[in-house]
This record gives C-alpha cells, sequence and structure tokens, in this order.
C-alpha cells in the first residue's frame, strides 16, 4: 500500500519485478480526489497509465460502489492463472466514502478465465513420449513454485516414478530437492556443466512451470537440436514464443502432472521403458566435472566459500534465503542447498538489486520463527539499506549477509569478458562502512575477512536475536562460473576463469 | 516464413482504458497495426469490437492472439483472414478542390468509383467513398492530380460471412 504520486511511482520497479517473475501481489495506491483527477494536482500521478504495461491488470476506483468487487477481483486475478501483480488505484475521496461491505469473494470473472486442466489426449501423448525417451530430461521453473507446494510433490513423485533427471531454473530451485540422486542442479548461463549438457544432448525436454528465458536457452538456433519438446504452461502465451515446441499442454502444473502420474500408474509404464542408464553414465561423466569448483584461497574468504559455509552452519534451522542481484546471487544458487519449494527469493527476471533486503522483511513476517537471510552484495544491498529501520520497528530479526567484493562484481565479470577489462564504474571508493550502518540502524553489525573466523561469525549472527549484517570481505575479483557465453551455445560453456582471454562475437556482445 | 496481411477481430469490455491496454501491447512487444477501428457493438453489454489490420509471420500472429487474451478485458479474438470467409470495408472522405475541366473530371470519376458527394461549392467537392482497402486507395491515387486536399479514413470494418457470427458471446 503506497500513497498517490511518488509513492506510487516509486513501487514501479517491484510491480515490473513481480511481472516478470509472476508473483501475486495487490498493490493499492493511493490517488487524488477524482475531482481532481487530471488537473496536474499536488501529488497526482497517472498510475493506471503509468503502470498498464508492468501490471497484470490495473483498475481506477472511480466510485466506492465498485470498490468491494474490484478489491476481490484484483486478489483473484492477481493469483489466479499465470499470478502476477494488481493495482488498485483509490482516490481520496473514494476512501473516505462510506458504503455497505457485502463480502462476496470473487472466483470466477466475465472474461478472465484461466485454464488449469489439460485435456486426457495430450497427457496420453506425453506419457508416451515419457515411457519411449532414452535421453529425458525435466527442464523446470518458477511455475512450479506458483502452482503452490502439491506441485512439487507431484513433480517428485513423477520423477521417482520415471527416474528421469531433473534441472531448475533460478526461479524453480527447491522443487525437486538438491540431495534428490536425480538432480542435476540448476541450468542456464551460470548453471552446472551436466544440466547444460544433459538439455543439449538430451532426446526428450519436459518444459514444466518455465517458459525458455534467454538466460537459460543461449543461442536460440543451437538450443537442443535432437529433442522433442513437451511445455506445460498455465500461460497459452508461452507456448512457441521462443522455442517450438513438439507438445504444448495448457494447464497447472499441478493438476497436469498428477495426470500424467495417474496415467502413467495406470498404464504400468515404467516395464515399458527403457533403461536410462546408458543417459546417466553420460551425465555421469559430466558432473565428475565438478562444474561449480572453485579455488579454494587460504588467506581470503572465496565468496562460494562463504555461502557453503552458511549452507553447512544454517541446513538443520528452518531457513529462508532472498538474494540481491549479481554474482553473489549466483553463487547463492549454485552453493546453497535447497530441500523445499519457496524457500528461495530472487528476482531472476528482471534482476533487480535491492529486492533482497525488503523481500526478507516480508518473509519474516510470514515465517516470525525462521532464520531469513539476505545473501547480498555491498552494491545492491544499498538500493533499500533504509529498510533496516524498518527491521527494528517491527521486530524483524533478519541476517543481512553481503558478500563484499568491493566491485559491482558482476558487471565488472562483463567488463572483463565484453570490454577487454576496460573496467568503468564497477568500482567504488566511497563504500560506507557497513558495521557502523547496522549500529545506527540499531542493528547487530559484524566484519569478517579471514577464512577461519568465518564459522564463528556466522554462528554469532545466527544466535543474536535481532537484526544483523555480516560484512564479509571476499575476493575482488572472483568470477562467476561456469558461465554460457553471450551468443553460445549450452555445450559451448566455459568452465575455468579464462574469461579475459574469452573471444565473444560481436553478434554474441549485442545479444545479451 | 513470409509476412502476411491479417485483419483481427478483437472483442472486448468496453471499460475505460481498454483500447490504451490492446494498442499499448501492440506497441510494447514491437507488432505493428495497419489499420484499427474501434466502436461500441452492444451498448447494455458494454462490448466493443476493435478491428485491427497487422501485417506479420504466422508465428508472430499466433503470439498476438495469445497476448491478446491475456488482457483481462478482452472476451475472443478472431482471426479473420485465417477465418471463415469475410468481407472488409473501408469508408473515406475526399475532398477535392479544383475548377474548370479537372472538376468535371474528379465528378466523373466519383461517379465511376460510386462515391457519394456529400458536399459541394463552386471549387471543391467532399465525396464518400466505402469499399475494399484497394478501391479506396486507387480512388485516392486518381485524385490527386485533380486537386486532392484532404483525406479522412475509417481503418477497416469486417465482419464473417454466411449466418453465424465468429465471436461466440455466450459466456
Ligand atoms: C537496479 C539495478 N541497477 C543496475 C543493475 C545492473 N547490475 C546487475 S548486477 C550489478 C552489480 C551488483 O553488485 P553487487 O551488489 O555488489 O553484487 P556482486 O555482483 O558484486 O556480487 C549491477 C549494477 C541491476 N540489476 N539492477
Ligand atoms: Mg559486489
Amino acid at each position: 500500500m503506497v500513497t498517490s504520486g511518488p509513492g506510487a511511482t516509486n513501487a514501479i520497479t517491484g510491480i515490473a519485478d513481480a511481472l516478470l517473475d509472476s508473483i501475486p501481489m495487490v498493490v493499492i495506491t493511493g490517488q487524488v480526489g477524482t475531482s481532481l483527477i487530471g488537473t496536474d494536482a499536488f501529488q497526482e500521478a497517472d498510475i493506471v497509465g503509468i503502470t498498464r504495461s508492468c501490471s497484470k491488470h490495473n483498475y481506477l476506483v472511480r466510485r466506492v460502489e465498485d470498490l468491494e468487487r474490484i478489491i476481490h477481483e484484483a486478489f483473484y486475478i492477481a493469483s489466479s492463472g499465470r499470478p502476477g501483480p494488481v493495482v488498485v488505484d483509490v482516490p481520496k475521496d473514494v476512501q473516505f466514502a462510506e458504503y455497505e461491505y457485502v463480502g462476496d469473494i470473487v472466483t470466477e470473472h466475465k472474461t478472465y478465465k484461466p485454464i488449469l486442466d489439460a485435456s486426457p489426449s495430450v497427457i496420453a501423448d506425453a506419457v508416451n513420449l515419457i515411457k519411449n525417451a532414452k535421453k529425458p530430461v525435466f527442464y523446470t521453473g518458477g511455475g512450479v513454485i506458483n502452482s503452490g507446494p502439491e506441485a512439487s510433490k507431484a513433480l517428485r513423485e513423477l520423477v521417482e516414478l520415471t527416474g528421469i533427471p531433473v534441472t531448475s531454473t533460478l526461479m524453480g530451485l527447491g522443487s525437486y530437492p538438491s540431495s534428490g540422486d536425480k538432480w542435476l542442479e540448476m541450468l542456464g548461463m551460470h548453471g552446472s556443466y551436466q544440466a547444460n549438457m544433459a538439455m543439449h544432448d538430451c532426446d526428450l525436454m519436459i518444459c514444466v512451470g518455465a517458459r525458455f528465458d534467454d538466460r537459460i536457452t543461449g543461442r536460440i538456433d543451437a538450443f537442443s537440436p535432437n529433442s522433442k519438446k513437451i511445455h506445460i504452461d498455465i500461460d497459452p502465451s508461452s507456448i512457441n514464443k521462443i522455442i517450438q515446441v513438439d507438445l504444448p499442454i495448457i494447464g497447472d502444473v499441478k493438476s497436469v502432472l498428477n495426470d500424467i502420474i495417474q496415467l502413467w500408474k495406470d498404464g504400468d509404464c515404467a516395464k515399458e521403458q527403457p533403461s536410462l542408464d546408458p543417459w546417466f553414465k553420460e551425465i555421469n561423466e559430466w558432473r565428475s566435472k565438478n562444474s561449480y569448483d572453485y579455488n579454494k584461497t587460504k588467506d581470503i574468504i572465496a565468496p562460494q566459500y562463504a555461502i557453503e559455509r552458511l549452507y553447512e552452519l544454517t541446513k538443520d534451522k528452518d531457513t529462508y534465503i532472498t538474494t540481491e542481484v549479481g554474482q553473489h546471487q549466483m553463487w547463492a544458487a549454485q552453493h546453497f542447498k535447497f530441500e523445499e519449494p519457496n524457500h528461495w527469493m530472487t528476482s531472476g527476471g528482471l534482476g533487480t538489486m535491492g529486492y533482497g533486503l525488503p523481500a526478507a522483511l516480508g518473509v519474516q513476517v510470514a515465517h516470525p520463527d525462521a532464520i531469513v537471510i539476505d545473501i547480498a552484495g555491498e552494491g545492491s544491498v544499498q538500493m533499500c539499506m533504509q529498510e533496516m529501520s524498518t527491521a527494528m520497528q517491527f521486530n524483524l530479526p533478519i541476517k543481512i549477509f553481503i558478500l563484499n567484493n568491493e566491485r559491482l562484481g558482476m558487471v565488472r565479470q562483463w567488463q572483463q569478458l565484453l570490454h577487454g577489462s576496460r573496467y568503468s564504474s564497477t568500482y567504488s571508493e566511497a563504500l560506507p562502512d557497513f558495521v557502523i550502518m547496522a549500529k545506527a540502524f540499531g542493528c547487530l553489525g559484524l566484519r569478517v575477512s579471514d577464512p577461519d573466523k568465518l564459522d564463528d561469525t556466522i554462528k554469532e549472527m545466527l544466535a543474536y536475536d535481532g537484526p544483523v549484517l555480516v560484512d564479509v570481505m571476499v575476493e575482488k575479483h572472483a568470477n562467476c562460473l561456469p558461465m554460457i557465453p553471450s551468443g553460445a551455445s549450452h555445450n559451448e560453456m566455459i568452465l575455468e576463469d579464462v574469461l579475459a582471454d574469452t573471444e565473444v562475437s560481436d553478434a554474441g556482445k549485442r545479444m545479451v | 516464413m513470409t509476412n502476411d496481411k491479417h485483419t483481427l477481430s478483437i472483442l472486448v469490455d468496453n471499460e475505460a482504458g481498454v483500447l490504451a491496454r490492446v494498442i499499448g501491447l501492440f506497441s510494447a512487444r514491437g507488432f505493428n497495426i495497419e489499420s484499427l477501428t474501434v466502436s461500441e457493438i452492444d451498448k447494455s453489454s458494454h462490448v466493443s469490437c476493435i478491428t485491427i489490420v497487422t501485417t506479420a509471420t504466422d508465428n508472430v500472429i499466433t503470439q498476438i492472439k495469445l497476448q491478446l487474451l491475456r488482457l483481462v478485458p478482452v472476451h475472443s479474438v478472431v482471426d479473420l483472414t485465417l477465418g471463415p470467409p469475410h468481407v472488409e470495408r473501408e469508408m473515406a472522405l475526399i475532398k477535392v478542390a479544383s475548377v474548370g475541366q479537372k472538376r468535371v473530371e474528379a465528378l466523373r470519376l466519383a461517379d465511376a468509383f460510386r462515391a457519394h458527394t456529400i458536399d459541394a461549392a463552386v471549387d471543391s467537392f467532399i465525396f464518400e467513398i466505402t469499399g475494399s482497402q484497394d478501391k479506396v486507395n486507387q480512388f485516392i491515387k486518381l485524385m490527386i492530380p485533380l486537386g486532392l486536399v484532404e483525406i479522412s479514413r475509417t481503418g477497416i470494418a469486417a465482419i464473417s460471412r454466411g449466418s453465424e457470427a465468429v465471436h461466440d458471446l455466450e459466456d
């Protein structure tokens, strides 16, 4: 809920973020009185106009008689179908007007009708493809999370039944457990070697609630050239938007997966399946490259090591992770292990620096007794630093875990790769002293730069009953690897740190 | 894959801002609009029909349709070019100012094209012409040397042939 004019325009980035990651959200914005609308009144902004292209839907409530219906509709539209943000702009006079509240919850809409169930014939086609595949792979995404915990359960069951390996986008982490033996790790630009190679070489790709984003596909014309593709998505416009698929299945992930499971069991399909052993043999060879490996520096904390230790020291607790955007985000995705859905909140589609801290506050409100950690970069964390005051105000004991490389690391990495190491504006000589800053807000501030003291610092952070900021001084020029460079395909990953010598084609430089 | 011209008929709830949503979608996603007409067709149920002519490949046309259907106030989208046989008409008002032989020739051509003369002064005419876009274009071309001053065109209105409605308005 935000005030009119500047309050509402400040919410735009968050709204656009929710749209790209399909996050249900209702934003109520104040507006000047109806008689003043259109007169350039004090703190007036055309919010319905401004948010039209970055919201799933929006409303200007002109009459109090419509308020109840619109609010209920807003929640229904935000949370059903492919979820997204809905903006309700409420003029001041409507806020003050009185009208009877009936309480009719909206569960359908005249024109907006999401498709939830797929037809039996496409389910049968899917089962047929799956049971005949020799090199199948599940490519899962945020849609599995959005479909609810039941969808993750169904995914796990189907993987168990079919024995098919699973990879996930950044947004889908946790839907299949990291500890599962079919887990290939994340795919895409900074995904694992085995996940990307499996995508490239598979004969059947089963895309579940993912949308072939450019960070996932790499070069389109070289994307998984020899596979049949099944695409399960609740949004018909996602089908064939980027990649042409052989079998589109429009419906809610949970319902579609359960239908497939049912038919698979009824037909005793596992019996007819070819052995996947040769496929896993190939996969295990790719796995043996250990593409997430990194240089464990002795005197300096490697950023990946910091995440690994954070994971080890929190894995037995009820832990939720949010992130900012940059290298630290990718390292968190690679090295923190997620066992359950909805424990990982990150800005994927829009890539919004500043997301993690306010998101952590929201998660902490929802889970007061959980450990909520914002894995941050020193650049991103400054975007919404003021929210530490909110943490104090509402007793939200969030932990801000900064991987401080004194660099806008991800941009520096790209300047190294694409601009011949001509670094520009990615180094700040004017960083605040985060420990003093934390204290200024009344939070606990800690700093660590010695790898041997890292564990104790993390333990101190976890033991403190209140908001904590930990400034972890890490290796300054570590690169986020492995990486599919711009304009390359899944089987052309860079595994070692050779970024300075990597040739990127001109087309590639322009593309990504 | 070829770029073809398609005529889309879009039924929408006639609520505030609905046209902005539709054309905003076209500009945001880089689709083009060659012609656009919009008018309420059912006052009691507040339904409007938007007719858009666009040129794109088949894949892009499919995307346009599916993206339009994501908009909450959109009832239905029909690609008349791919659908049942249909007719398209456009109306144009054309002002021509000339005297003497040119004036006579303009009037003669207007007659041949079955354009109506809806305003006449000693040195000008306004013609109203209705027909296919080609016919209207052709007529306008002929008027250029005969003193064409100004044009106002409606854009294309289109409807399917036969007894059936293309839009299912049941729900
Ligand atoms: C609001 C915003 N501005 C700019 C960017 C572009 N950008 C992506 S990552 C990044 C650097 C982030 O630096 P930091 O938070 O220190 O993370 P690091 O990469 O060093 O881990 C920038 C500037 C962005 N994603 N969001
Ligand atoms: Mg940094």
